[in-house]
């Protein structure tokens, strides 16, 4: 602890390590709690395994055809929105194939990523960071990419709190009240995926549906509203990855994987906890 | 603005299939304004399906709706529709108030606050179902039969000409039944009500006619219904509804 103290005034890595927490529980608290609220979880979930296949794309022209210009995360942005707005529009017009198509998006999509890495030479380790990611690299263009996804999400949920809330809530009232529940709805989804995308690149796949569902889960038992439930989560995320850093730093623990396990941990403690307090009640 | 002797209500030959079998078939239905219709019938026998092709989330296989003159979907601001609450998620993290003011959606600006207008009518529309003590509350801590009232209050909040109310007594003990229908009654001064009951013991003291559904249609004065009429319909013996003893309206065709 005081180690961690020390040497975060002296380390830009550690620094941007913390930053990259806080900003990330932002995008998390608030994607999450919509993701959670309209039991999606398994769509992010897929659109994040996915992403592969793009970013393994994107490697492979850089590195055999030499397109300097493309980086993974382009490839990722672009696939993670493509699978994003194909599975949207199955989940709203063919509801009953939706956890299909979403498997069939997960598992062809890590493969074609799969095949791009083989034929691509060289060790990927962007890829691999991609699935096990490291907050302890996170390049200050990295930081900036998250403000900006912080700053989109931020202005979208305040200016359409209230819709997403009808649509998350109950869609065909909301599209009797004339709202565009479709636009809401893939715009939901895009935001998922940039948040997974984004996020993935920094923290890893992992991380992310940590993220994205545990600390809202917690979050959820607690809450009346649905800003109650985005502050209380973006807090608790901050608290976890903050604490999960300062935890794993002196025994030199992976910090992603410290995070999970202890926002795991609370996850367990806060519902036992609801459990027993719901018993005492009778 | 459509003529105003226009019927709130109007289909003309509808026939509605989901796949194959036909849900409804040849419906003619027309429902003036100002009119207080229940529709009952056995359960699948198209009841909701009906409402959903009056609000045009579905549409017919055949035939045609017209609502206050026009296609449904532009009458769907001047109609409030409480649908059956059970699909919703009941610990969805939104308090009274947030529920109730999903009524005020599409009548403001298309992003950001709701007005202190709306805040006012969602209020009103809040006590006039006796709702007004909780609406700080979570809507996962009210009971059943609140929450039915909460979907009304929502309902009103969008300031319709015509509610259709989906089951509207389902979860409600006899006497909030009553009372919910002596409010439709008052509501009913003003607008058209069109409610879905499977409870026929409320229906003939306050509605004006009753629709049976069984996947054909058939509109009646509620002076006309006869307890004959109810078991071929349900195709047994039910709970009778008050009898006002008149012959001469038949529904062989079931």
């Amino acid at each position: 602890m005081s180690q961690f103290l020390t040497d975060v005034q002296q380390y830009a890595f550690l620094q941007h390590a913390v930053l990259t927490g806080i900003l990330a529980s932002v995008a998390c608290g608030i994607i999450g709690t919509y993701v959670v609220v309209r039991r999606i979880s398994y769509i992010a979930d897929g659109i994040a395994h996915c992403v592969l296949g793009g970013m393994g794309a994107a490697l492979y022209l850089q590195k055999v055809y030499h397109w300097n210009e493309v980086v993974p995360i382009h490839g990722a942005v672009v696939s993670a929105l493509i699978a994003a707005v194909i599975i949207g529009l199955v989940s709203l017009w063919a509801r009953q194939r939706e956890d299909t198509v979403i498997s069939a998006l997960w598992a062809v999509g890590m493969a074609v990523g799969i095949v791009f890495i083989s034929r691509t030479p060289g060790y990927n380790e962007d890829l691999m960071g991609y699935l096990f990611g490291n907050i302890l690299m996170v390049s200050s263009n990295d930081l900036w990419m998250l403000v900006g996804l912080d700053a989109i999400i931020v202005a979208m949920g305040l200016l359409f709190y209230n819709q997403f809330l009808a649509v998350c809530f109950d869609d065909e009232f909301a599209r009797l009240r004339g709202l565009p529940v479709e636009v809401f709805y893939l715009l939901l989804l895009c935001l998922t995926a940039l948040t997974v995308v984004v996020l993935a690149t920094v923290v890893g796949i992992v991380m992310v549906i940590a993220m994205l569902t545990l600390p809202v889960a917690i979050a959820g038992q607690f809450s009346k509203t649905l800003w109650g439930m985005m502050a209380v989560s973006t807090l608790l995320c901050a608290l976890f990855t903050t604490s999960g850093l300062v935890i794993s730093y002196a025994p030199d623990y992976p910090a992603g994987a410290t995070t999970i396990i202890l926002a795991g941990a609370a996850y367990l403690g806060a519902t036992t906890l609801k459990w027993a307090l719901g018993r005492g009640k009778g | 603005m459509n003529p105003m002797n226009a019927p709130a209500i109007l289909m003309k030959d509808i026939s509605f299939s989901y796949d194959g079998d036909p849900v409804l078939e040849d419906v003619n239905l027309s429902i003036p304004h100002g009119d207080f219709v229940s529709m009952v019938g056995p359960n699948g026998g198209g009841k909701t399906t009906l409402l959903k092709l009056m609000l045009g989330l579905l549409r017919p296989s055949r035939g045609e709706v017209r609502m206050f003159g026009g296609p449904p979907e532009a009458a769907r601001p001047r109609v409030g529709y409480m649908p059956q609450y059970t699909q919703l998620d009941p610990q969805f993290p939104a308090t009274v108030m947030d529920v109730a003011l999903m009524g005020r959606l599409g009548h403001g600006k298309p992003f950001g606050r709701y007005s202190r207008q709306d805040r006012e009518i969602v209020a009103r529309a809040l006590d006039q179902v006796g709702l007004c003590d909780v609406f700080r509350k979570p809507f996962s801590s009210i009971s059943g039969g609140q929450r039915q009232r909460l979907f009304i209050a929502r309902a009103l909040a969008c300031e319709p000409d015509l509610l259709l109310l989906d089951e509207p007594t389902a979860n409600l003990d006899v006497v909030m039944g009553g009372d919910l229908y002596e409010l439709l009654r008052t509501l009913n001064e003003t607008l058209t009500v069109v409610t879905v009951s499977h409870d026929i013991g409320f229906v003939s003291t306050v509605v004006k006619s009753v629709v049976c559904v069984k996947r054909r249609v058939f509109m009646h004065p509620t002076s006309e219904i006869t307890g004959e009429m109810i078991n071929a319909l349900y195709g047994s013996p039910v709970r009778m509804v008050r009898h006002n003893g008149e012959e001469g309206c038949t529904c062989h065709s079931f």
